[in-house]
């Protein structure tokens, strides 16, 4: 590793004892990776100090919890420093609870005071807590090449693919660290050349809806796995949420954590820029027989058409996509035998609040809900057998962990299963 | 050195040295949504490994996918007692590496042949990490010498 004075300094010590475990946490991720130096990081997304039931009981020592959460878990250091007011721009994403309808996510008064205990202590060392998976939508904008260190799978691959910012996935332990430090090792998405698509994906059918680009990116995460696809072909302008969609899928079914779409997206102006001028190494076509065979995929976990559980908000709904909602609902009821959960971000939800949407969902028998989700909470209403969804990464990862049935569809087929308590969704 | 002792070099990712029984999957792994960190299973819908163990098992693998807890979820087995003693890997992301670190196990990649074809579920598995170096007893091997002996 090369190290500079200051990075040296921090290492030695001289900046505290904070600061030296962070330093000595990133340069064993850096020597795992391989990487040679740092990149200066000027903004950072995580989830600092975050605690639960079995951290609390897991670190007994005595002292200020955050403290010892966030040098035991998050430096992982023998010992427990205190953690100093933090400098670098950071931002807390996603938590575990709604702390106004934590009663409705039946979560225990417990997980609320340990939320509300981190929360503030994480507010108190002067970390903005956006609490979402979408910082994008709430005013964490990067600027276009931007050394950023970001968590949260579907942000990363907004952030590098969409507004041309760098980062790799990080974890909680590098995010923490880089806090501290304003350091992140300089490997993968930092660098040019790591940018360039590897994979070509044609696409042959139109592709419009937001559940078509979910189905696209799955299919996109299936294919390539880790490495970068680019797509070319039939596409609308995809906007925000299409994005938002497509890069949350393609980050679940594989690990996609940057995409190209030619014409579209910042680093893909043509073809060739986007590979390097060099040849993709595999190519794939994505036509009428390769998304219905996505779209069984995601409906796989589908059988009984009784619906008794609608959530939306994966990622984190956006106005847009809440005002939808309540164009969908149309004044009506939902039925007796289901629930809608509406999840988005706190900032999101004063807005639909103020335009009244919160309260149309309320009327209808809804809730819009802030900081997490189902999966993220591991929590449904109680007796869910049956779950209907419109994002495919929620899809991917809820039935898993509820151990529930799911249907995958649009976010009309889920209003239409809310309203009707039957799933009626169709193949495209 | 025993002749069926196959060995492959490889770069450390995390140093140290341990042994183990190797549970081998040609398809990479969730950490977060794809794992339960309490007792080392994984628990992935379409995964082939899906409710198997990887406690105490040197983990074969290509890499790790999915969401950015990958780390942290690995982190909580490490304090669950539910870890893997080694990893071998084929595909560097941040999520493994980060992974390795935490859990502080012996963790090596780039191998001079791809472990995924060389080691099966079951083998005996030996991980040098600091020398970059993996030691592999077949299994098949292993049994069939127990059943030569037992017919001497």
């Amino acid at each position: 590793m090369k190290l500079t004075d200051s990075e040296q300094a921090m290492l030695d010590g001289r900046e505290g004892a904070a600061r030296q475990k962070a330093m000595q946490l990133l340069v064993r991720y850096a020597e795992a990776l391989g990487a040679e130096r740092f990149v200066e990081t000027t903004n950072v997304a995580g989830v600092p100090g975050t605690s639960n039931p079995f951290l609390e009981s897991y670190y007994l020592e005595a002292g200020d919890r955050y403290d010892v959460v966030y040098s035991r878990f998050d430096l992982d250091s023998d010992e427990v420093v205190e953690v100093p007011r933090i400098t670098v721009n950071s931002c807390h994403l996603q938590g575990g609870i709604d702390p106004e309808n934590w009663q409705t996510l039946g979560a225990k008064p417990e997980q609320l005071r340990i939320s509300q205990a981190g929360e503030k202590s994480a507010a108190n060392h002067g970390i903005k807590i956006l609490k979402t998976c979408t910082p994008y939508l709430v005013g964490n904008v990067p600027a276009r090449g931007e050394h950023c260190a970001w968590m949260e799978s579907s942000a990363v691959v907004y952030c590098n693919s969409v507004l041309a910012a760098r980062t790799n996935t990080e974890g909680r332990e590098s995010t923490s660290a880089a806090m501290l430090t304003g350091r992140i090792p300089d490997w993968g998405f930092h660098q040019d050349s790591y940018r360039l698509a590897t994979h070509r994906i044609d696409v042959e059918i139109p592709v419009e809806s937001v559940m078509d680009w979910g189905m696209l990116g799955y299919y996109a995460g299936d294919m390539v796995g880790e490495r970068i696809p680019v797509l070319v072909g039939k596409y609308g302008q995809p906007d925000l949420v299409r994005h938002k969609h497509f890069g949350a899928a393609a980050a679940s079914s594989g690990g996609v954590e940057m995409y190209h779409v030619v014409g579209v997206t910042p680093e893909a102006p043509s073809l060739e820029s986007a590979l390097g001028g060099r040849v993709p190494r595999e190519t794939h076509r994505y036509g009428k027989a390769e998304q219905r065979r996505i779209y069984e995929i995601l409906n796989a976990r589908g059988k009984d058409p009784n619906v008794d559980f609608v959530m939306l908000g994966c990622p984190h709904h956006s106005l847009d996509q809440i005002k939808e909602v309540c164009r969908l609902l149309g004044g009506k009821r939902i039925s007796a035998n289901c629930r809608l959960w509406i999840f988005t971000s706190r900032a999101v939800r004063a807005v639909a609040d103020r335009e009244g949407y919160s309260k149309l969902i309320r009327d209808a028998g809804g809730v819009l809900l802030t900081d997490t989700c189902s999966a993220i909470g591991q929590t449904v209403p109680p007796g869910t057998k049956v779950v209907a969804l419109d994002s495919a990464k929620q899809t991917h990862y809820l039935p898993a962990i509820m151990g529930i049935e799911a249907w995958f569809g649009t976010t009309q087929d889920c209003i239409n299963a809310a309203l009707t308590g039957r799933w009626n969704g169709v193949a495209p | 050195m025993n002749p069926t002792t196959i060995v492959l070099h490889g770069r450390k990712v995390v140093g140290g040295c341990a042994e183990g029984e190797a549970l081998v999957t040609t398809q990479t792994i969730s950490g977060w949504g794809g794992v339960n960190p309490m007792i080392g299973t994984v628990i992935e819908t379409r995964h082939e490994l899906r409710g198997q163990s990887f406690k105490d098992k040197v983990l074969v693998f290509p890499g790790a996918k999915g969401s950015s807890g990958w780390s942290a979820v690995f982190h909580m087995t490490r304090l669950a007692n539910a870890a893997p003693k080694a990893l071998v890997f084929n595909e560097m992301t941040t999520k493994i590496a980060l992974g390795a670190v935490v859990m502080r196990i012996p963790s090596i990649t780039d191998l001079d042949r791809d472990p995924l074809e060389v080691i099966e579920t079951g083998d005996w598995v030996k991980v040098d990490a600091d020398r970059g170096i993996v030691e592999i007893r077949k299994a098949a091997a292993r049994s069939s010498r127990a059943e030569t002996s037992a017919a001497v």
